[in-house]
């Protein structure tokens, strides 16, 4: 039998109060008393929405947004990078794009995220995993799949893998992501 | 630059939640300790400090901009120069260091570097979002971010390259946790076992609740002083503990922010760059690395941190130490994670790197004198977290790096009876120790080194 939880979950929210218990005078002892009061706890909610630019990284998510994986490359020395960079950090110079899409890649390190940040939850468990694509420097951030994220091995370290776009592009990285090829 | 000495601190009790105070008060309680310790009131003291530098990782947390002029302002001392310092796990350690600066350049005879995090405002989940802000939010938030992930992949590639274990890993969390249970101002106060940290949820595998820190509400305080500093404190009253805790080596190191971006150097990038002197010097330990570069081995890769590296070579330099094992009598490590820990003996050449799993389990960080229900091979050889670390103490972060720094002068000044009513956490004859704090993936690492004075 499933082990039941013995506690309730806690939430935030709740009925609306108007009013807290203090003194009806505020004679010294009354005061005095202030000092043993339990602390109040409001809720205060903060939302926002920013127009994030990726400014020169844009053509990356545009290439994903039609299934192809770009990198930048330093012109001179051919150093590649995974995720874009507008700028080489050896020569400073002004980095090209290349197009990776079609290259071998491979699994250089993973795990499987069984809990997470309140935005990723509901994905729970799912694979965050580094690839390593051939030729190129840096690694790629991606999620993983086409694995059971309850059966995790270190053999799936070297594992070839290869990329998948969505459909209906987001303009996130995860438009992208692996799968064993 | 002049000689700089680290002289009182103070911590509050790092806990869950501290509802019943706001962030000034939580810091003013070490501040008031850091005080009381040399013997003096809170006006005295006031008259003579010269300034503050502030230490909070998140403006998101605490919803509040500017908070670092709000505890300046609460603790009376406008309007005296300050400044908020910020490089997430970090900053305890950068504050620490830009208290340092303070006094070595002249500009200070006495500085306080305070620091606070109040995480408990958000849950638990909530929290680790805006931690995890502190990664690319271009390109690496949006993939699932979670700080436990990020060092999870770390601790895959380790394993895979090092053939280090999770029982390795939990070797650090039941030192951890033991230590922590002499430590008073400890969040976490339990006996564990390897089995119980196998056994705890899995988070990010193979990492288990029980091999990461846990969020904190909590302060600290360090009070830095110069010779005249000392002077001027002592003719008002103040009773500074002898012999003298000096400041005698700080480092720093910096990496990429996106962990993927960190590059793969080869043998002799790493030899020439990055090597410790000791590595070096050693015809065994350079085959030793040949071999693993022969495997396929590269540097850092995602298995180590360069920063950390920097900073402790950076350090050690300063401070005159060629063999920080030997020379050392306890470190104080950012251990947000187990794996973090021993990756962190490796960059502090407590150990070469790729050794860190069988060090972690061989007994030489343990503390001597305590039973952790463990058959270590070896005696404890330099003490690594004593006070329990940021995994059983927890990590309120800006007040992280200055915890251990207080620690470490207590360590120090020989007062670890007189500070946790309880002396098994005493390093015996301590003489140096050095304290480490870390941010992000390995972003900003320092390294600072505390010893007795001659």
């Amino acid at each position: 039998m499933a082990e039941l939880p013995s506690r309730r979950e806690e939430t935030l929210g709740g009925y609306i109060v108007h009013g807290v218990p203090f003194p009806v005078d505020t004679d010294p002892d009354s005061l005095a008393f202030l000092k043993r009061m339990a602390p109040i706890l409001i809720e205060q909610e903060y939302k926002i929405t920013y127009l994030h630019s990726y400014g020169q990284d844009s053509p990356w998510f545009a290439g994903l947004a039609n299934k192809h994986l770009l990198a930048s490359r330093d012109p001179e020395s051919g150093y590649t990078y995974a995720n874009p960079r507008g700028h080489d950090m050896f020569s400073g110079a002004e980095t090209e794009w290349i197009d990776i899409t079609d290259r071998p890649a491979k699994v250089h390190a993973f795990t499987v995220c069984h809990f997470g940040s309140e935005e990723f939850l509901p994905e729970c468990p799912f694979v965050l995993a580094l690839i390593e694509i051939e030729g190129v420097n840096t690694l790629l951030l991606t999620r993983l799949m086409g694995v059971d994220p309850y059966q995790a091995s270190l053999d799936w370290i070297g594992m070839k893998v290869r990329p998948y776009f969505l459909r209906n592009s987001k303009f996130k990285p995860t438009d992208v992501y692996f799968s064993p090829s | 630059m002049r000689p700089v000495y680290a002289i009182s601190g103070g911590v509050s009790k790092f806990a869950k939640a501290r509802p019943d105070k706001t962030f000034q008060a939580v810091i003013k309680e070490a501040y008031d300790y850091a005080i009381a310790d040399i013997g003096l009131d809170f006006e005295s003291f006031t008259r003579i400090v010269d300034g503050s530098v502030a230490s909070y990782f998140s403006d998101h947390f605490a919803r509040q901009l500017m908070a670092g002029i709000m505890a300046h302002d609460y603790l009376g001392l406008c309007p005296k120069p300050s400044h908020r310092v910020e490089g997430g796990g970090a900053t305890g350690g950068i504050c620490f260091q830009e208290a340092w600066k303070n006094i070595a350049s002249g500009h200070m005879d006495v500085c306080v570097a305070y620091g606070f995090e109040i995480m408990s405002h958000v849950e638990t989940w909530k929290g680790n979002e805006f931690i995890a802000l502190a990664s690319d939010v271009s390109f690496d938030y949006p993939v699932g971010g979670f700080y436990s992930g990020y060092y999870a992949m770390m601790v895959t590639r380790h394993m895979k390259e090092f053939g280090t274990t999770p029982e390795q890993l939990a070797h650090v969390s039941v030192k951890n946790y033991i230590n922590a249970f002499h430590n008073p101002y400890a969040q976490k106060s339990q006996r564990i076992t390897i089995q119980d940290v196998r056994s705890a949820p899995m988070v990010a595998w193979p990492l288990t609740r029980l091999d990461i820190c846990v969020m904190s509400d909590g302060a600290a305080v360090a009070i830095l002083a110069s010779e005249e500093g000392l002077k001027k404190l002592e003719a008002a009253g103040a009773k500074i503990a002898r012999p003298l805790v000096e400041v005698t080596g700080i480092g720093r190191g910096t990496d990429a922010m996106r962990m993927a971006d960190r590059p793969h150097v080869d043998y002799d990038a790493f030899m020439c760059d990055y090597a410790t002197e000791q590595e070096k010097s050693s015809d065994e330990t350079r085959a030793y690395y040949k071999k693993l570069w022969a495997h396929g081995t590269r540097y850092p890769g995602v298995h180590s941190f360069r920063a950390g590296r920097t900073a402790g070579n950076m350090a050690w330099k300063h401070a005159g130490i060629e063999d920080p094992l030997h020379e050392l009598s306890f470190v104080e490590l950012h251990d947000a994670y187990t794996s973090s820990e021993i990756q962190t003996y490796e960059d502090l050449g407590l150990c070469r790197y790729g050794e860190g799993g069988p060090f972690a389990a061989s007994g030489k960080a343990f503390m001597p004198g305590l039973d952790y229900g463990l058959k270590l091979p070896e005696k404890p050889v330099c003490p690594v977290n004593p006070s329990g670390g940021l995994i059983a103490c927890g990590h309120p972060v800006g007040a992280t790096g200055l915890m251990q720094a207080v620690f470490a002068i207590w360590q120090l000044q020989g007062s670890i009876q007189k500070h946790f009513r309880d002396d098994r956490l005493q390093v015996k004859n301590a003489k140096r120790g050095a304290i480490h704090s870390h941010a992000g993936t390995g972003t900003y690492v320092t390294v600072s080194v505390l010893e007795c004075e001659g």
